[in-house]
């Protein structure tokens, strides 16, 4: 096995390119090393990203934007009390993975990139309208989260190509966001369905803006346009949330597995679908919960 | 044991709580467990393991690992004893498959090397063709007419004609006219249920380090329920002198039962023999869970009358163990336990042990009791529901008291069942208001307890403090309540009193901890061993008087002489006595060996409040209390940690631990993230009563407390749960799936 520590993203992504066999980034390492212990994969070219000036930091724009670094742990975000008022749901996505010690180390791109369809921060991310800085032997791109993973443990990045920063939209006025995931314990498990929105109110109070995304019901994280319209245009009544509880089950493609039936995800993403929409509704009218 | 040999009262040290004598180390790391030895140029352990649950070995070419640099040894079935019977020939079956392999994780092959990554690579190229055979993994499955057989020669004597191969041993008890006890009842409820298996869970894995030599001298240290049955079985199946075997137990990082038994430790014997090297193996967690004994599955059902006024005038259990692919499924004690807290005049119990292709079971707390009695309470809490009765006051009118004939024959000495009833009756708990969504639980519970093979040592030193050698692993901090007793008859601090897990060579033998035995056989042995040594101070204390030894008693520490008569000395302490032991007679010591055969049953009630989420049906368990009579508890604070750890356990049973098994037979969730036991946070704070009715078998009372805490939870879960959610749930666990299930199927 070789092991690189680049001091750029550009460095990096040369490695990758050049690199033969199995290649893996190392940030965080929270699935990585365990892969790597677990004898499931042991790469042939390891490169850690985690010494690359900048990669730990988190910084807002004059625009409200923000850019969180690739090696930035979840304790970090936890402990951004800015961040956490403009972007509640996709901090609480992110705080749901794991140990304490793992909050430690692990990471939003890690999380993504692993390609899990039950990873937590992944429907947060998506439904906050996420987008990443990928810097790849050719140049940089910007991909959204939505677009990363293409089918489990499998994402649309192409050889020598690595993610170099996380952009977060603007929050915006009279907005929130939430996710919420259904584990049959209450904590350190894993989702067997987990479901993220985000929504934007006038002043009245109606919904002038939704994306509604679900977790662990498909291959890949799903965003949920119909879910979306069930919101939009309403003040989040027992109509609007009714159709959104049927739009959310209606897109669902999960399988049978260990953590939960087909009919049961599909159940469940419409009542998480409902209980993630009050909490963000709530927070987009100023509450805080 | 007469009860005018039992200490009356006045505990001066028993009945206190001091800090555990392992304690700092526990909390330091510098305890050592089973992982935590090494030796000099010791190699690294691994096991070939099958991905089939039911295959024919064909051939195993080990030619590759053999060349593999750092690779000393290549060891299969061929490397053992040939021609063992009864148990030890089914253990050897499960550590190392002979002609098939009969689970999914079943060992057929075993490397050695220089370090864990080459052992790791080794096992890769160990090249074994299967032909692969149909599996069951089912218990009901197992016992159909077409059901594959695993072993036709496993079914004994006791299985009644007509049956499948797999079905190897038959249970029958009862007493009374069952039909006739039916006929008089006012309402007969029959209903069945189903139980998935689930492991003890504990946080260590299994892990050794042996040494073998060719002169048939080995070492062992292991971590373990029980080194001398580790030493008898090792030794028996590598085909060595057991006194040869010299084995230590390590630190034991839980077990629960499932450390009552070998898996890898005759593999490290019989490589560590091949290259001549100690050789170390450490159980990954996925090892843990695919090679090592769960529990059994169940499939049970359960016929039980009552009249009006709650008098129970009939009741019929049919328990149906799988207990993996050998014989040994504990169904005989789910028989026996099931109606254990009631006095019935007409009971029958049928058990039957089916084997299928799934790990060997192994013992897990109270092991087959559990089950049974989810199957049996549940029906109880229908019939009082139904005929508007309160639960606990039926319990009461029904339950065993001393003099009534158990359910498995014998006539039950002092109990204290209707005292744990009486004491939840009473309890705040029990009328508690409910919030909505809420329901609640109540169950009785019952666990033999055992006595088994014991010895003890104690030695006085110098100084006047005391060491003694007991050969019962700690799993529950025994270590404390010994020096208790010991404090308690010596009349020196808990403080200045030792005590040690000794090897198999420094003491006689011991059975496993198992059983809830420890604190009532080991603890006996150690008031006896005591009272051994004290008699040979008051000897001492009493050449030195020039007065007889009948003349000299012991009391607060000192040897007294006994009266006026006997002459006017001053107290003599221990320490004054030892400090010249050497001049007046050599070391003092106190030795004691038995089987002890006055175990005591002992019996729980629980009260449980859960609160079910209609929508996805998740359940909160939110309150918690355990009753149980623990005879007399010498460290109460460590009793309650036994009721409260069997609670834990008990609701990681009831609403989500289960071995999950594909379509391949292969198990799907072999590791903690998804075999899912309670997390801290799922836990409410377990409130517990302690009651203390004496065990006439013990000097101080003492009953065993282990298991019996495991065997009310899964039903009084079951029936909080059942009238939270307006549905009976007969299937554990009792996951959000299948309480969701049974929601939408009552509409």
């Amino acid at each position: 096995m070789q092991y690189h520590r680049p001091t750029s993203f550009n460095e990096a992504a040369a490695l990758a390119n050049q690199a033969t066999g199995e290649t893996r980034f190392l940030a965080g390492g929270t699935d990585v090393l365990v892969q790597l212990r677990a004898d499931i994969v042991t790469p042939d070219t390891l490169i850690d990203i985690k010494s690359i000036p900048g990669v730990g930091d988190i910084s807002q724009a004059p625009d409200g934007s923000w850019t969180i670094g690739i090696a930035v742990p979840g304790a970090e975000m936890r402990e951004h009390v800015q961040l956490g008022q403009d972007w509640p749901g996709l901090v609480e996505a992110m705080d749901l993975i794991g140990s304490t010690q793992v909050q430690g180390r692990a990471t939003l791109v890690g999380n993504l990139c692993n390609g899990s369809p039950a990873a937590d921060s992944v429907p947060a991310m998506v439904a906050a309208g996420v987008e990443l800085s990928v810097t790849g032997p050719t140049g940089n791109r910007r991909i959204a989260a939505v677009d990363v993973p293409v089918a489990p443990g499998r994402t649309s990045l192409a050889k020598g190509e690595v993610v170099s920063a996380v952009h977060v939209p603007a929050r915006g006025t009279n907005a929130g966001d939430a996710y919420l995931r259904f584990i049959p314990r209450t904590e350190m498990d894993i989702a067997v369905v987990g479901c993220a929105v985000n929504l934007s109110l006038d002043t009245e109070g109606t919904v002038t803006a939704a994306r509604v995304a679900l977790g662990a019901v498909a291959p890949t994280v799903l965003l949920v346009e119909d879910a979306a319209n069930a919101l939009i245009g309403s003040s989040l009544d027992d109509k609007a949330l009714d159709r959104l509880a049927s739009a959310a089950s209606a897109a669902c493609n999960p399988i049978s597995d260990k953590r939960g039936t087909v009919e049961f995800r599909t159940h469940v993403a419409g009542v998480l679908a409902k209980r993630t929409a009050k909490i963000a509704y709530a927070r987009a009218q100023g509450e805080n919960t | 044991m007469a009860l005018d040999d039992q200490k009356p009262s006045g505990f001066k040290f028993v009945g206190t709580s001091p800090d555990r004598p392992d304690g700092l180390d526990k909390v330091t790391g510098r305890a050592r467990f089973g992982a935590d030895a090494y030796a000099p140029g010791m190699l690294h352990g691994a096991v070939v393991r099958s991905p089939h649950a039911h295959a024919r070995i064909i051939r195993i070419d080990t030619s590759k690992a053999e060349a593999l640099e750092g690779v000393k040894a290549v060891v299969t079935r061929a490397d053992f004893v040939d021609g063992l019977q009864g148990e030890f020939g089914f253990v050897l079956e499960n550590v190392m498959a002979g002609e098939k392999a009969l689970y999914d994780g079943h060992a057929v092959a075993a490397v050695a090397a220089s370090s864990q990554l080459i052992a790791r690579d080794a096992v890769k190229l160990v090249e074994v063709e299967y032909e692969v055979l149909p599996h069951v993994t089912d218990v009901d499955a197992a016992m159909a007419e077409n059901a594959p057989v695993l072993n036709d020669s496993y079914a004994d004597a006791s299985v009644p004609a007509g049956h499948h191969p797999n079905v190897v041993r038959y249970h029958d008890s009862g007493h009374g006219d069952i039909d006739a006890g039916f006929a008089e009842a006012d309402l007969v409820i029959e209903d069945s249920f189903k139980t998935e298996a689930t492991h003890q869970g504990y946080i260590e894995p299994h892990a050794c380090l042996a040494s073998l030599g060719g002169d048939g001298k080995g070492e062992l240290w292991c971590t373990t329920q029980g080194h001398w049955i580790a030493q008898k079985t090792c030794a028996a199946l590598v085909g060595i002198d057991t006194s040869q075997l010299r084995v230590t137990a390590s630190e034991i990082g839980g077990g629960f039962g499932g450390k009552t038994t070998v898996f890898i430790e005759p593999v490290a014997l019989a490589l560590s023999r091949k290259a001549n090297r100690p050789v170390k193996i450490v159980m990954t967690r996925s090892e843990v869970f695919r090679a090592t004994g769960p529990t059994s599955s169940t499939s049970m059902d359960i016929k039980i009358g009552m009249k009006k006024d709650g008098t129970i005038t009939a009741a019929q259990g049919i328990f149906r163990l799988q207990g993996g692919a050998f014989p040994g499924a504990p169904m005989e004690f789910s028989a026996m336990c099931a109606f254990a807290p009631y006095a019935l005049a007409n009971v029958h119990q049928v058990g039957y042990d089916v084997i299928s292709n799934r790990p060997k079971q192994a013992a897990y707390r109270a092991p087959g009791a559990p089950m049974a009695s989810f199957a049996v309470e549940s029906v109880i809490d229908e019939l009082c529901s139904q005929l508007d009765l309160d639960p606990i006051d039926v319990r009461l009118k029904n339950a065993s008291r001393e003099g009534t004939k158990a359910s498995y024959g014998p006539k039950f000495e002092r109990i204290g069942l209707v005292e744990t009833l009486e004491a939840a009756k009473a309890h705040p708990h029990y009328s508690a208001p409910l919030e909505p969504g809420q329901g609640r639980g109540i169950s009785c519970g019952f666990w033999f307890n055992h006595g088994g093979e014991t010895s003890v040592s104690l030695a006085l030193s110098e100084d006047g403090t005391c060491q003694i050698s007991v050969g019962t692993p700690d799993i529950g901090g025994s270590r404390a309540s010994m020096a208790l007793m010991a404090a308690e008859e010596l009349g020196i601090p808990y403080e200045n009193i030792r005590v040690t897990i000794a090897d198999t060579a420094t003491l006689g033998y011991n059975d496993v901890s198992h059983g809830s035995r420890v604190t009532y056989a080991s603890g006996l042995a150690t008031i006896k061993a005591a009272k051994d040594a004290v008699g040979k101070l008051c000897k001492r204390a009493a050449a030195k008087w020039g007065i007889p030894e009948d003349a000299v008693y012991w009391e607060d520490g000192c040897a007294k002489p006994s009266g006026a008569n006997a002459g006017n000395f001053d107290p003599m302490p221990l320490a004054k006595i030892t400090k010249s032991m050497g001049r007046t007679g050599g070391p003092i010591s106190g030795h004691f060996e038995a089987t002890p055969e006055g175990a005591g049953v002992s019996f729980g009630t629980h009260i449980v409040d859960a609160e079910v989420d209609p929508e996805t049906g998740k359940t909160a368990v939110v309150r918690y209390t355990v009753i149980q009579d623990a005879g007399k508890a010498i460290h109460p604070s460590y009793v309650e940690g036994q009721f409260q750890g069997g609670a834990a356990q008990g609701i990681g049973w009831a609403l989500n631990e289960e071995y999950i098994y594909g379509e391949d037979g292969r198990l799907q969730n072999s590791i903690f993230l998804d075999y899912r036991v309670p997390v801290a946070s799922d836990l409410p704070m377990i409130d517990t009563v302690i009651v203390e009715v004496p065990n006439p078998g013990h000097p101080y009372g003492v009953r065993g407390v282990g298991e019996t805490g495991i065997v009310p939870p899964l039903a009084a879960i079951a029936n909080a749960v059942s009238a939270a959610a307006g549905v009976r749930l007969r299937h554990l666990p009792m996951s959000p799936p299948r309480i969701l299930r049974a929601l939408k199927d009552k509409g």
